[in-house]
């Protein structure tokens, strides 16, 4: 059965070998940084079930050290200059668009093929993966027609690859480290003391206040720890269920499922959600990294103010 | 109660707020969160990697890299950029508003892994949307470009939040169910997912209005 594990080890193999030419660039001051960077992240995704928790846990913190101790720089490998691009642009017109949209049509195509004939049936992937096994499927599929069509030097992609990963640098990993952020938060009980402080401060039976504090509450957690899913169960065991549900009868679909939401117009206005909003301000090569965030503001507000209108006005019929 | 691994939640604003690089400012404050909770340092360590370990699933999205890299040395960006000239009547704020459309449509049947910043942004909607606003307006300065940039990666996000959970097989939905279900409310993923469409609908509304009111803004700002 394909696993997750498969993918682990491709991901592992790309940015080994990103790693080890990292260390060959001469050209990039940090070169040594960077191949050391890469390469931890690369050993996490090849060995990490078999390095233990605590050497996971040094590996994270070389991560960290590499860094945000100034280690790790951008480098500029070897690709086309803009005319060349032009021409190539030129050449090859809107059938530049077909490689690119392999990626997407596989992993589209593939999880409803997978899904809803007999396929399914077999058990060749592991449940629930399906569209991500196809998504790397459709990355080795384009990487063949784009070898095929036409004849890049070998190591080209690898390079290409390089050139993009050095330029969004260490923000690349910070989406997992919040993660773990996340789990030891809730390891040290940091959710049921929020929880006991958000209770004392609700002004008792209001319910439009105790909803406008959930949906707030959700929307200010999620925005410091960057992640709805952090959020979620503490606001659900402060407000949500004691007071909405239990207290006033809401309906625990409404809440829940709008209460989610709520932060995730959290996430729309703060850098801690770097995946959404710092990575592609880097990836954008945008100067200001808040830009995306400043974009979002003005969508955000008014949906969170929905949003709390739908659990006020739906959840209690 | 014990109240000090809160100091964890106020490293985290203050690191942020100091501009501090984030990868010290969310290590630190995951030891220093778990030491104030009574763990000892290795106990710390350990937690800390195994849930790194854990979501090593964040990491995967990134091998579509090396394709990318190599469209764009073929002028794939180039070439986005020329098709999109070709199309008439086409503004930046009715190009992101047909892309919030997909983004919404495609991660509500569960395809939210096929479009994405690294995937779709930055070689086609970013390098589409910068044609659009160029081919209507001009020569765009670099402040108006950064913006067009701004709002193309925006759309993105707001398209993935608000479709994503009508799809009732994703993780927000079952972290839901089971937080329910840990005090006696036993849903199914159906009934959550339900509750996702009004605000998928209203999610449409207020960024679409905002996509074509910026379209009206750029023609006041360059005319």
């Amino acid at each position: 059965m394909i696993t997750l594990h498969w993918l682990y080890a491709l991901a592992g193999a790309m940015f080994a070998a990103i790693a080890l030419l990292s260390a060959l660039d001469r050209s990039n001051r940090k070169r040594f940084g960077n191949a050391a960077f890469w390469g931890l992240m690369a050993m996490s995704l090849l060995a990490g079930d078999r390095i233990g928790d605590f050497g996971n846990g040094l590996l994270v913190l070389g991560l960290a050290g590499l860094a945000g101790f100034g280690f790790i720089g951008r480098s500029s490998p070897a690709t086309t200059s803009d005319e060349e691009r032009q021409r190539w642009s030129d050449r090859l017109g809107n059938r530049l668009f077909l490689p690119a949209l392999i990626i997407p049509a596989t992993a589209l195509l593939g999880t409803l093929l997978y899904n809803h004939t007999s396929l399914g049936g077999l058990g060749w992937i592991e449940p629930k993966r399906e569209t991500y096994v196809f998504l790397a499927l459709g990355v080795l599929l384009a990487l063949a027609t784009i070898f095929i069509w036409l004849r890049p030097p070998a190591v080209a992609p690898l390079q290409e690859g390089r050139r993009l990963i050095d330029a969004i640098g260490w923000a690349a990993v910070l989406p997992q480290m919040l993660a773990a952020l996340g789990v030891l938060f809730a390891a040290a009980g940091v959710g049921e003391i929020i929880g006991y402080g958000a209770q004392m401060i609700i002004p008792g039976g209001s319910l439009f206040l105790t909803t406008a504090v959930f949906g707030i509450g959700m929307a200010l957690f999620t925005m410091i720890m960057g992640n709805a899913f952090a959020a979620f169960p503490v606001m659900a065991s402060a407000i949500g269920v004691p007071l909405l549900i239990r207290y006033h009868g809401g309906d625990p679909a409404v809440v829940g499922a709008v209460g989610m939401l709520a932060g995730f117009c959290g996430t729309l206005m703060t850098p801690m959600a770097a995946n959404f909003n710092l990575v592609p301000a880097a990836l954008l090569e945008l100067k200001d990294q808040y830009a995306v965030i400043k974009a979002q503001v003005a969508t955000a507000l008014p949906l969170l103010i929905i949003n709390i209108a739908i659990i006020y006005f739906a959840a209690f019929r | 109660m014990n109240y000090w691994p809160l100091l964890g939640i106020a490293l985290v604003v203050l690191g942020f707020a100091l501009k501090l690089n984030p990868m010290l400012v969310v290590t630190v404050a995951a030891i220093a969160t778990g030491l104030l909770a009574g763990m000892d340092v290795f106990e710390v360590i350990s937690t800390f990697g195994k849930a790194f370990n854990d979501n090593r699933i964040i990491a995967i999205v990134w091998i579509v890299l090396p394709v990318i890299g190599l469209l764009e040395r073929f002028g794939l960006q180039q070439q986005a950029a020329s098709l999109i000239q070709r199309l008439r009547n086409a503004t930046v704020g009715r190009l992101l508003v047909l892309y919030l459309l997909y983004r919404q449509l495609t991660a509500a049947i569960g395809l939210h892994s096929t479009a994405g910043h690294p995937q779709t942004v930055r070689p086609l909607v970013a390098p589409m949307a910068l044609a659009a606003a160029e081919k209507e307006h001009g020569e765009l300065d670099a402040k108006l470009t950064e913006k067009v940039k701004a709002y193309s990666a925006a759309t993105d996000n707001v398209g993935l939040f608000f479709g994503e959970d009508i799809f009732f097989a994703i993780g927000s939905i079952v972290l839901i169910q089971q937080t329910l279900v840990t005090y006696g409310y036993n849903l199914t993923p159906l009934d959550l997912a339900v509750w996702a469409i009004p605000t998928a609908a209203c999610a449409f509304f207020v960024h679409g209005a905002r996509l074509l009111l910026f379209d009206r803004w750029l023609r006041r700002t360059k005319h």
